[in-house]
């Protein structure tokens, strides 16, 4: 089990790394573990969501920049 | 207006994303009259501008891919005022048994937010803020929506090189982000 243990630090790093790479099996678990017992990862974890939704957003407003 | 004209109007449009992914000022002006040069050789009609932007913003991505690849060594290669040795978390805060110093905050529910002009502009001077390398690859996955895999090989880049510039490109963008746009809205 403590193979799978990891700090909060330790998950951030993953959290970012996961917009640019696919994270092996044992990273993945011990992420998904950690999220289920951490207060505060979750929210750093909402961040990074909001963040790839607003490059998403951003991508195709560079496109078309029909906003009102 | 003519197409010719309607194009026209559009270069500074094109021109400035052009830059902020290129980060060179040549080579940005290389791309956009390329991406026109292209557009005017196949004159097509629109049924409004909107049509038109996203077809030259189309073409324009196939050019500065052309550009990124072209210079790939430049692109990639930090010079002296581009060296970043940190650690890409040390943009945040945490003690010492690795928890975070402060709870991360709510930026509210990304669905629930209709993006503003206002909002893109803040985080396009965001990115236009990173150092030139960091911007180009984190643009690259971005808005050229290129793979990792694909970055590393145009490139020739090793896969741990990208990805650390790119985790502190994330990194940086976040707090700047914070910093500028979530922390004002909620104030």
């Amino acid at each position: 089990m403590a193979t799978f243990m990891r700090t909060c630090r330790e998950v951030a790093a993953l959290l970012v790394a996961r917009e640019d790479r696919a994270l092996g099996l044992a990273d993945r678990l011990a992420l998904r573990m950690h999220m289920a017992i951490c207060d505060t990862c979750p929210r750093f974890e909402r961040q990074m969501l909001n963040l790839r939704n607003s490059l998403q957003q951003w991508r195709n407003y560079t496109e078309s920049d029909d906003l009102a | 207006m003519s197409f010719a004209q309607q194009i026209a109007d559009l270069r500074g449009y094109l021109l400035k994303f052009a830059h902020l992914q290129l980060r060179n000022e040549a080579w940005a002006e290389d791309a956009v009259s390329e991406t026109i040069l292209a557009a005017l050789v196949k004159p097509q009609s629109f049924g409004n501008r909107s049509q038109l932007k996203t077809w030259l913003v189309g073409i324009l991505k196939h050019k500065v891919i052309d550009a990124l690849r072209h210079h790939s060594r430049e692109v990639s290669s930090t010079d002296h005022s581009d060296v970043d040795d940190t650690d890409p978390l040390d943009y945040i805060a945490f003690q010492a048994d690795g928890h975070f110093t402060e709870t991360p905050a709510d930026w509210g529910d990304p669905q629930q937010q209709l993006r503003s002009r206002q909002f893109f502009e803040i985080l396009e001077a965001c990115v236009d803020k990173l150092p030139p390398v960091q911007g180009r690859l984190f643009l690259m996955r971005e808005w050229l929506e290129l793979s990792s895999e694909e970055i590393c090989k145009d490139l020739q880049l090793t896969p741990t090189n990208l990805y650390v510039q790119l985790h502190r490109a994330r990194l940086r963008l976040r707090e700047c982000l914070e910093l500028n746009w979530f922390k004002k809205a909620s104030m």
